[in-house]
């Protein structure tokens, strides 16, 4: 028989649930918002799913006749592993899956049904012990305490401090242990067979969970946050790079290995000034290649051309190119590009595949990140162009992001007079992108070239940055970003990586 | 029964040694054991003497016995004059020697020898087998070949490890005090005085091949002594330093310092500068290693080259005049049967130790003993990777090695190709230094495979914690008769020297017989056995 003073444990029971149930919740609709956006709708559907799973879970709880306790544990021991696992799950499938929201909603449901089973199970066992009254007053006080716990420590310790995936897995954790527990509390409510199997299916799920808790730091870190200055929304390593993904009051912003990438605020700026002037030569392009720029979005500038035929994109990375397929916020950045049927995805290193024989492109746009390392640095080297200008038609343009030249001007005037060495006619320009300061591109080609693009007749859809005269004042360099000379980037010297460590290691 | 322990200290050092206690005997799913054909090559030693049958004879006016780079560079060179009518006669079935290479999948990796420097302006012929490979694209105004940009050693080059962080370069620096550095300046500059030094004739007192370099007494005298000795007289004493030489001459020669010849342990260095200003001639290389050359070499001479032949015995004519007066049996594997040749010369271009077993006569006609060429064992592994490995400082790069470690490290082979990221194949080199050739070649032949790789993982290991996880195979040649040895007096002592003349109308080819084991120096003697050959038909 159960006495007096575990009917008081018992509501510290009925506390955990309903703190864990909660949790989850937040959890889901906190997950789905950052992946999907629209935090509004997101929540919404969230609370939905999960009232109504809710409602299906205590209607099915009258057709457990017996055992009541041994369910109730049982129910507990799901609970723990579905829940604590849905965050990193959820966070480590979304960018490979093409159905995230029936896997998302259908957790969601399974999690309402669970918690929805509890409470119904839990006072059937107490109203041996208490009058109807006093049962119902004080399980739902006590879930409703739980439910006010989970709401303010959420947000103010939870997030902020553990971060979505060891919250889910703490609780998890935590609602093991409750069943643990449990075993021991209502002990003279369950049978011994199996019980002591059933202890060790707790102890071995929450070991589980504590595993996974431990592993998390793998996926992100306080440290890191700080770092990139804002919080992390997603993160993942990739065998290539370490991907993150923050958020601003403004917009939102992609970090690879710690550096930034884009902000979602401005980047306009910057893709627009990096795609255009490649567009507008003599020719309306029809084949386009882009290296690097697996964000998708300077493919978002190129799907401005109805002239174009095809784009092929090569990133290193499947992580990133799936990203941003997946990812809604940024899918919506680049309007869906990767949906494009024009566009084709090759997952592979761009030198590795530049030096395999394949067809020549209109135009060229090359958005690597900053040659930071040797591995980066390749792809700036008088090799790397020379193999590259296999696949341009005679007339093609090529913009190449080229790191700023006011911080790194010798990193990039390196850039500049290793396009120049291979043979291409190079007009070096430059634009503002408020995250990044003042920054260069080079536009060139192996053909002489008017360094003034055409008109913007042919793009088809509103350009923010660019008009005809401010393309033609990129163009003109101030003062402070004159010309000088630098030595030739080659696969044996890698003097661009040097150039940049120096200047960049000087400047933070 | 040695223990593992042991065998860790003996083979590796102390570092390796004491590595034990954390990382378990675990190893990789598969490999092989790998080694020249031993079997077969101790038949030789066994003197077999074989009588082809009367329809198994053959005039062919040259051939050449042996299929490394000197007899691959012979052939290359005789084709080159015009001249076709002649085979190649190789004991395996791949050719290239020392200069193998092997391939899995899209990898290819090499067996032993795995780059080659600029070749200095001078040395001409060379410098023709590189462009006809494209790999010299230019020659420049003042004479100096232009490599193409891929075929050069992609930065960043190498690397050490030292302290538990790798750090950039072959010198262990981390760590080093002010007199380490001092000392190592004063190294710096004095190897950079070698190789400007020329003789009364105008030659480098050091160059590759050591042929196009200076007999000058001032350079002879060097070879008297060992290296450490001429150090010690130089007043350096800077552990580091000792272990930076050491390093090269156990690299290039498989050898300690106190058992290398000065003038070798100088060279080295010295051989490979072009002027004062530069640190050293540019490293060219391959994914496969130097078995890119040979790749070259074979291709250019399939018509004339005959693998699985066993060369048991040549006998030179009673006069040298006779037409295709030189007989040449050889066992052929596939066939199981003599197979007999006819010629009118024939290049030997196997290592001197195998002449006297295979020459009739050979000791006894020239005089000559083959007792002082000693050559050094090895051990090459290739490791096979599903993944790279964890690091600590500096980056991967081609070259990459261990300090403390009787190892070499390894070299990267998908380093070349650009390729950064998963799978690899590192090639892992290990020269017997320690003991005499003899004992070496005993402990090759007794471990196990087994054994072998629980070895390679265990100094890997020493820098990449986690490697043992990523291995799916290793692979373990064992090369017995790896490297001839300059050890103090060989090099411009009367056996080598000798050991270059014909005997009759046989001619001689090898790395060998300059004292070091070069491709430079095994295509230098190619090409002049094949020019001799062709002085010798046109008179």
């Amino acid at each position: 028989m159960i006495n007096r003073a575990p009917l008081s444990l018992l509501y510290l029971n009925v506390l955990a649930i309903a703190t864990c149930g909660l949790i989850y919740e937040l959890l889901a609709g906190t997950l789905a918002s950052y992946v999907l956006g629209d935090s509004v709708t997101q929540f919404s559907f969230v609370i939905g799913v999960y009232l109504s799973a809710m409602g299906v879970g205590a209607w099915l709880s009258q057709y457990i006749l017996s055992n009541l306790a041994r369910y109730f544990i049982e129910i507990e021991l799901a609970l723990a592993l579905i829940g604590g696992v849905s965050a990193p799950v959820l966070f480590l499938a979304f960018p490979w899956i093409d159905w995230f929201r029936p896997l998302l909603f259908g957790m969601v449901f399974s999690i309402g049904v669970l918690v929805g089973l509890e409470l119904p199970l839990l006072m059937r066992i107490l109203k041996e012990y208490l009058d109807f009254g006093d049962l119902v007053s004080r399980v739902l006080t006590f879930d409703y305490i739980g439910a006010l716990l989970a709401s303010l420590l959420f947000p103010i310790l939870f997030v902020p401090y553990l971060g979505l995936v060891r919250t889910s897995l703490l609780f998890g954790m935590l609602n093991a242990l409750v069943a643990w527990w449990s075993t021991y509390l209502m002990r003279p409510l369950l049978s011994s067979r199996g019980l002591e199997r059933l202890r060790w299916r707790a102890i071995f799920v929450t070991f589980l969970l504590g595993v996974g808790f431990f592993k998390a730091d793998q996926l992100t870190t306080l440290a890191e946050e700080k770092a990139l200055g804002g919080k992390i929304i997603y993160t993942t390593h990739s065998p290539y790079q370490r991907i993150a993904i923050t958020q601003k009051m403004l917009g939102f912003q992609l970090f690879l290995n710690g550096h930034l990438q884009f902000n979602s605020v401005d980047e306009y700026r910057y893709h627009e000034a990096l795609v255009h002037p490649a567009m507008l030569g003599n020719e309306p392009p029809r084949h386009v290649l882009i290296m690097g720029g697996g964000d998708g979005l300077a493919v978002r500038e190129c799907l401005k051309y109805s002239s174009l035929e095809s784009l092929s994109l090569v990133d290193l990375d499947p992580a990133m190119t799936q990203l941003s397929k997946k990812f809604e916020p940024l899918n919506r950045l680049n309007h869906g590009a990767f949906s494009d049927p024009r566009v084709k995805v090759i997952n592979e290193d761009a030198f590795i595949w530049i030096g395999k024989p394949g067809p020549q492109y209109d135009a060229v746009i090359i958005d690597f990140p900053d040659p930071g390392s040797y591995s980066v640095g390749k792809l700036y080297t008088t090799r790397f162009f020379r193999l590259l200008q296999k696949r341009l038609k005679p007339a093609a343009l090529v913009s190449v992001q080229c790191t700023s030249p006011l911080v790194a001007p010798k990193s990039y005037w390196c850039i500049v007079r290793t396009l120049e060495a291979t043979g291409f006619h190079v007009r070096p320009y430059h634009a503002p992108v408020p995250s990044f300061g003042i920054w260069g591109f080079a536009l060139a080609s192996m053909s002489e070239f008017d360094s003034t693009p055409l008109p913007f007749d042919r793009v088809q859809g509103e350009l923010r940055f660019l008009t005809n005269d401010v393309l033609k004042g990129l163009f003109e360099l101030p003062a402070d970003l004159q010309p000088m000379d630098s030595e030739i980037n080659r696969l044996d010297n890698q003097a661009l990586v040097h150039y940049y460590d120096s200047e960049w290691n000087r400047s933070d | 029964m040695i223990s593992r322990r042991d065998l860790f200290h003996s083979l590796l050092g102390i570092s390796a040694a004491s590595m034990i206690g954390c990382g378990p005997r675990v190893i990789p799913l598969q490999g092989e054991l790998l080694g020249p054909d031993i079997g077969l090559g101790h038949r030789l030693r066994d003197r077999l003497s074989l009588v082809p049958a009367h329809a198994d004879w053959q005039e062919i006016p040259v051939i050449i016995v042996g299929g490394g780079i000197a007899g691959l560079s012979a052939g290359w060179r005789l084709q080159q004059a015009g001249f076709h009518d002649f085979v190649l006669l190789e004991l395996e079935d791949q050719f290239g020697g020392t200069s193998r290479s092997g391939i899995t999948g899209s990898f290819q990796y090499p067996w032993a020898a795995h780059y080659i420097t600029t070749p200095m302006k001078e040395n001409m012929p060379l410098i023709q087998l590189l462009q006809e490979m494209g790999v010299v694209e230019d020659i420049s105004a003042d004479g100096v070949p232009v490599v193409a940009e891929h075929y050069l050693c992609r930065e960043p080059e190498e690397r050490i490890f030292c302290d538990g962080v790798w750090n950039e370069g072959l010198y262990p620096g981390h760590g080093a005090s002010r007199d380490d550095l001092q000392q190592k300046s004063e190294f710096d500059a004095s190897m950079s005085t070698w190789a400007q030094k020329r003789d009364a004739q105008g030659r480098r007192f050091f160059s590759l091949p050591i042929a196009t370099g200076s007999d000058d007494s001032e350079a002879i005298a060097l070879d008297n002594e060992s290296m450490l000795s001429w150090m010690n007289r130089q007043g350096w004493t800077s552990p580091r330093l000792f272990w930076y030489v050491e390093y090269g001459c156990r690299d290039d020669y498989g050898l300690p310092l106190d058992r290398t010849s000065a003038w070798a342990g100088i060279l080295y260095f010295a051989a490979r500068m072009r002027t004062a200003s530069k640190d050293s001639q540019d490293v060219i290389t391959w994914p496969s290693g130097n078995g890119h050359i040979v790749q070259h070499l074979t291709s250019r001479l399939s018509d004339q080259l005959r693998s699985g032949q066993l060369v048991c015995q040549i006998v030179p004519p009673h006069n040298q005049d006779e037409p295709f007066g030189t007989t040449v049996v050889a066992y052929n594997k596939q066939r199981q049967q003599p197979i007999g040749f006819r010629a009118d010369r024939v290049i030997f271009a196997l290592p001197q130790f195998l002449a006297p077993h295979v020459i009739q006569d050979f000791s006894v006609r020239t005089g000559r003993s083959t007792a002082d060429f000693q050559y050094s064992s090895w051990l090459v592994a290739n490791v096979h990777l599903r993944g790279r490995p964890q690091e600590n400082g500096f980056p991967l790069c081609w070259d990459n090695i261990l300090y403390g470690s009787k190892s070499l490290g390894y070299v990267v082979s998908t380093h070349q190709s650009g390729n950064d990221y998963g799978p690899s194949v590192f090639t892992w080199y290990y020269p017997f230094t320690d003991i005499s050739p003899m004992q070496s070649r005993e402990k090759l032949l007794q471990l196990r495979w087994a054994d072998w790789a629980d070895l390679v993982l265990a100094d890997l290991s020493l820098a990449h914690p986690d490697i043992r996880s990523l291995v799916t195979r290793v692979d373990i040649m064992r090369w017995g008769h790896a490297m001839i040895q300059p050890y103090p007096g060989f090099v411009w002592g009367p056996a080598r020297k000798a050991a270059a003349i014909p005997d009759g109308t046989i001619h001689f080819a090898n790395t060998d017989l300059s004292g070091i084991a070069l491709l430079e120096e095994a295509f230098y003697h190619g090409v002049r056995a094949a020019d001799e050959v062709l002085l010798a038909r046109a008179s």
